[in-house]
């Protein structure tokens, strides 16, 4: 799947690693009602020039009513071979509730699409059972052998009820490639536009970047990478993309799955305050946040960026602790947006009722309203 | 038939500045200078000079200076003048051969050959004079459970942490290697600077207990001023286990340097030999260790961290992965070009290996097994400046311990003579009156100047870097790479080749 | 205050007890391989029925051990003040380093007891072993007297191999009628004599005020004194370069 498609000579995406900018948006409607993708184009479209159609992408949440108790697998194939290899293995792992190709449509400006399909699944009951692991470990290594071990296939997303669609092109041309103003409705969404520094773009290395529910788009380019890299790799992460969303993704995996963190403490692990900053708070705080910083010193995540993190039920936004990249927040009743820029959210809601930059450091999180079923 | 070994270096006198003050001559432990009446003009006996350049300095007139000896044997590409002294040396007297300080040969120094990352564009540079640029550092094990009160409030359930202003640390030199008043500099320089030194293993003077927040008292195999308050009264302790200078070999302290006072901090009487064994005679399996580290936690109720310092050896990742499952908080790997006070020569400069490409391994090591978090690790072995610090970091270091770098500023010149016991700069001398020349009051400001110079280097690096936290650094061997060294170093080492992509 | 033991208690959880009591006297029964009983402890006296485990009164720094069964190995590691007493054998390097105190050992102790043991001023430690030592007796030694009576000795030397190796203080005093073989040539070896027979005899006294001996019956027997002839055993050892 490695594939380098446009023929200069430049290193494939995963052997070398890629910092890039980047434009981040996103949408929830807390009441849990849902919204075609049009919306979160539109946002992402705005800030055209954050990007430069070397990768786009989105993640929608609640987007699988009918299948939401199932992994909906995404998948990118180099060609039938490569499809014939992944099925053989979904076989002995999962059952197979549904599959079919991917619908998309011809848009200008997106070439060399792989093949797409998606599958509903469920883990075969006697090997998960066998396998000694949780039905979250058991899918995350399903996922990890086929993008290891089969040449020249992808899975892109495998959360449940959620679904990310991503490409090489702007994202608002993945966007319309993918229908995603027709096709799907969801509660909430992310959005990103790439910008890669040194790669001519691979459909498996835009983003989002997925594990399970979770999503990450993420804009800046980190200094920590190689500590934090190093870091998480010791709890069996392999980050064979080399990209700093990986990375993000799976640290605070690691600290919810793993480590049960809340997300305001996964904030303070990753995005600490300064030490001075820490011993002016209250002796609460102090007490919490040093503890945090003592315990998990090589997961700061050092140098720009700000991160859209979505899950089950909601999305956490979170800049850098000196805020070098930007960010702005807004509210519409239980409408809640997030964007690199303000004008990725005006464009769609110019009334808002509230709007602000969070500061560095300081996660803002929008969950479903208590009683809300995604 | 003893042979004359001529000097390696000649005492030149420019007599057209010479005042025939004589303050050379007081000032010459190894007596060089005198007046001869007869000339009425200093003279210099070169053969008894180290070339400890305290003349040099002193003079007020700045008439004297050291050179090079042009006294030449037939010149041999394999039989070096210093290789055929050492036999004649040895023929002479029987001797086995004894050095002080850090291996002196040419052996490639993998910090030389590593350069460091900067940010352009795609992420900023920081500017630390305007930003916040943090080098604290907090050492000890990592791997808490995370476990929450009632209210659901994150409990602290780390091991004891010693905290670090900067990551750096004055590594172990014992009273009697050195002196009281090299041993208060230190003692107020770590205070001052919010970091640690360390006692060697020669106890801990009755003086220096008010030290005690920022000291890390040794325990090695002489036990030597070992008893309960000494455990209490530091701030962490070190089991040494090995030193980088020599591996796998114990201490001689000559009874000549147990003076009364060191013979009290030591707890031996005065006069006698302090014999350190060269394993610790309760440690003879990794087991052991472990049985030694639970009973320094059991003695201080684990309330201290307890730091296992191993010289750097050829399977030392192996060792420092059993060193960290035996309870260690933190673990200090001594690379072969660490200082002494004396060393067997042979031992000095053949055994051991490259602090670095030992740190590297011992850093991937642990995480290969995953149990990184559950340890720190501490570079010593000749540090020399900030970038050494900055690649250590990198390597995988959480902090480094400074030994030569932190004497050179008391004023040792590097005469590697300190195992006579004659040190003109009253640093490794126990002769009061030499003792007397290092004033601590001076001393420990120099100390503080150095380190405050190294810490606002160090986050200038940081900042180009792109990092305001030195724990983003810590492992960070992306930031790293290699010039002129082969596949294999670089392999050991972590790092790519100058000039491949990140 | 009782602590019973089985096989299921640690050895943290255990000396916490210990260090928490607010009573002097302990008593431990059922001790089996628990490590670091009294380890730091300077005010206590703790009776032990069973095996205690290794590091038993590691830097003891007062009080009283009173052991009832065989004690491990580094009984009275870096021991600064104290007394351990142990009915029964004691294991490898009993009183390494110690530097004050006294430990009784009514049998036999295993290899390097007293190894490199020192005294400072009023600190003297004291190690009696009433059966036989093993090799390496004294090592380094640098102060302190290691006796070694020899009760049960089944007919062998009362001391193994390498007695003494680098001995360079303090005093030894086997009770035997000829010197063992191996005795490196640093140290001098005596009959007893002079003031050394007052110093003997008080410790030897001591020794049987613990044990049922007969303090007499033991000093009624030919014992050599062995001092190290030098201070300093490796100053010619080096050349300076």
């Amino acid at each position: 799947m490695f594939v380098n498609n446009s023929g200069i000579g430049a290193p494939f995406e995963g052997e070398v690693r890629i910092p890039s900018g980047c434009a981040v948006s996103a949408i929830i409607d807390r009441s849990g009602k849902t919204m075609t993708g049009e919306k979160i184009i539109r946002s992402i479209a705005t800030m055209h020039d954050r990007s430069n159609g070397l990768g786009g992408g989105f993640a929608g949440y609640g987007i699988y009513p009918d299948y939401k108790d199932y992994y909906a697998f995404h998948l990118f194939y180099n060609d039938f071979q490569a499809r014939k290899a992944t099925e053989d293995y979904l076989i002995k792992h999962f059952e197979i509730v549904y599959s079919s190709e991917m619908k998309t449509r011809k848009v200008k400006g997106i070439w060399g699409e792989p093949i797409i399909y998606r599958y509903f699944l469920y883990p075969l009951s006697k090997r998960l059972t066998n396998s000694l692991m949780d039905e979250g470990q058991y899918v995350v290594k399903c996922v990890n052998s086929i993008n290891a071990d089969i040449d020249g296939a992808f899975v892109f997303s495998s959360g449940k009820n959620m679904g990310i669609f991503k490409g090489v092109g702007y994202p608002e041309d993945i966007g319309k490639f993918y229908l995603l103003d027709e096709e799907y409705a969801g509660y909430a969404w992310t959005a990103h536009g790439r910008y890669p520094t040194n790669t001519p773009g691979w459909w498996g290395g835009a983003h989002p970047f997925g594990l399970l529910d979770y999503s990450i788009v993420h804009n800046g380019e980190i200094s920590s990478y190689d500590a934090n890299r190093r870091y998480v790799e010791m709890f069996g992460y392999k980050c064979s993309l080399q990209t700093d969303t990986e990375v993000i993704t799976y640290i605070i995996d690691y600290l919810i799955r793993v480590k049960k963190l809340t997300l305001n403490e996964i904030a303070k692990v990753i995005s600490a305050s300064f030490w001075s900053t820490i011993d002016e708070k209250s002796e609460e705080e102090k007490r919490e946040e040093t503890f945090l910083r003592k315990a998990f010193p090589s997961l700061l995540i050092n140098g720009p960026f700000s991160i859209i993190f979505g899950f089950d039920g909601g999305i956490m936004a979170l800049n850098d602790r000196l805020k070098l990249r930007s960010m702005v927040c807004g509210e519409k009743g239980d409408l809640a947006y997030v964007s690199s820029e303000e004008c990725g959210i005006r464009v769609i809601e110019l009334n808002l009722d509230r709007i602000f930059a969070p500061a560095g450091g300081v996660p803002v999180i929008y969950k479903l309203n208590e009683g809300v079923n995604a | 038939m003893a042979t004359y070994i001529p000097e390696e270096y000649e005492v030149v006198r420019n007599y057209d500045l010479c005042t025939n003050c004589g303050a050379c001559e007081k000032q010459c432990a190894n007596c060089v200078h005198k007046f001869n009446k007869a000339a009425n003009k200093m003279v210099a006996d070169s053969s008894k000079c180290v070339n400890c350049h305290r003349c040099v300095c002193i003079c007020p007139v700045h008439a004297l200076k050291i050179v090079k000896s042009q006294d030449v044997y037939r010149n041999n590409c394999n039989w070096s003048a210093q290789t055929m002294n050492e036999v004649y040396r040895q023929a002479d007297t029987g001797g086995v051969l004894l050095s002080s300080m850090g291996n002196p040969n040419e052996f490639p120094n993998y910090f030389d050959k590593i350069l460091v990352n900067a940010s352009q564009v795609t992420n900023p540079p920081i500017d630390p004079l305007r930003e916040p640029m943090e080098t604290t550092v907090y050492l000890g094990k990592k791997d808490a459970e995370i476990k929450r009160d009632e209210k659901g409030r994150l409990i602290d359930t780390l091991s004891p942490q010693l905290k670090l202003n900067m990551p750096i640390m004055f590594s172990a030199m014992s009273y009697g290697s050195i002196s009281y008043n090299a041993h208060e500099s230190l003692a107020r320089a770590a205070e001052e600077l919010g970091i640690f030194y360390n006692t060697g293993e020669g106890g801990l003077h009755k003086d220096f207990y008010k030290y005690g927040k920022n000291t890390i008292v040794q325990v090695a195999s002489g036990r030597f001023g070992v008893h309960p308050e000494y455990l209490e009264a530091a701030a962490a302790i070190e089991i040494k286990m090995g030193q980088g200078a020599k591996p796998g070999i114990g201490g001689h302290l000559p009874g000549m340097k147990i003076s009364d006072d060191v013979s009290a901090t030591r707890m031996i009487p005065k006069g006698v030999d302090a014999i350190s064994p060269a394993p610790h005679h309760d440690i003879y399996s990794i087991e052991d260790l472990r049985q030694l580290i639970y009973s320094i936690k059991e003695a201080t109720q684990y309330k201290k961290p307890i730091i296992v310092k191993i010289a750097a050896v050829h399977n030392v990742a192996a060792i420092a992965s059993g060193v960290a499952r035996s309870g260690a908080d933190v673990i200090a790997i001594d690379g072969f070009r660490g200082g002494t006070g004396a060393a067997p020569t042979r031992i000095r400069d053949n055994v051991g290996i490259p602090m670095e490409l030992a740190l590297a391994r011992v850093d991937e090591r642990l995480r290969q097994e995953g149990i990184r978090d559950s340890v720190s690790v501490v570079a010593a072995g000749s540090v020399r400046s900030s970038a050494d610090v900055v690649k250590a970091v990198a390597l995988g270091a959480d902090a480094c311990y400074i030994g030569t770098a932190a004497l050179l500023a008391l004023g040792c010149h590097l005469c590697r003579s300190c195992h006579t016991g004659k040190c003109n700069w009253g640093i490794a001398t126990q002769n009061p009156e030499l003792v007397k020349r290092l004033n601590p009051e001076v001393g420990y400001k120099r100390l503080v100047n150095l380190l405050t110079a190294w810490n606002h280097e160090i986050q200038e690096m940081m900042g180009g870097m792109g990092i305001n936290s030195i724990e983003a650094l810590k492992g960070n061997r992306l930031m790293l790479r290699g010039v002129g060294l082969n596949e294999t170093e670089l392999r050991v080492l972590g790092i790519k080749h100058a000039g491949e992509d990140i | 205050m009782v602590i019973e033991i089985d096989e299921k208690t640690d050895f943290r959880t255990l000396n916490e007890k210990i260090r928490a009591s607010g009573d002097k006297a302990v008593l431990l029964n059922g001790c089996i391989g628990q490590r670091y009983i009294a380890t730091g402890v300077s005010e206590k006296d703790i009776t032990v029925h069973g095996t205690p485990g290794n590091a038993l009164g590691a830097y003891l720094n007062g009080g009283n051990v009173y052991v009832y069964g065989n004690a491990q190995d580094a009984t009275g590691d870096t021991m600064n003040g104290g007394t351990i007493v142990v009915h029964g054998n004691a294991g490898d390097a009993t009183g390494y380093a110690m530097r004050g105190g006294k430990i009784y050992v009514s049998g036999n102790t295993g290899y390097r007891a007293g190894i490199h043991m020192k005294a400072y001023m009023d600190l003297k430690p004291v190690i009696v072993i009433g059966g036989r030592a093993g090799s390496f007796l004294g090592e380094y030694q640098a102060g302190g007297i290691i006796v070694v009576l020899g009760r049960h000795n089944d007919g062998q030397p009362i001391i193994n191999n390498f007695c003494g190796t680098g001995m360079h203080g303090g005093k030894m005093y086997l009770r035997c009628d000829s010197l063992p073989k191996s005795i490196p040539t640093q140290i001098r070896a005596e009959k007893v004599c002079g003031k050394d027979v007052k110093e003997l005899k008080d410790i030897v006294c001591d020794y049987c005020r613990y044990f049922d001996a007969d303090a007499a019956e033991l000093l009624d027997a030919s014992f050599f004194v062995l001092t190290p002839n030098t201070d300093n055993p490796y100053k010619r050892m080096y050349t300076n370069n």
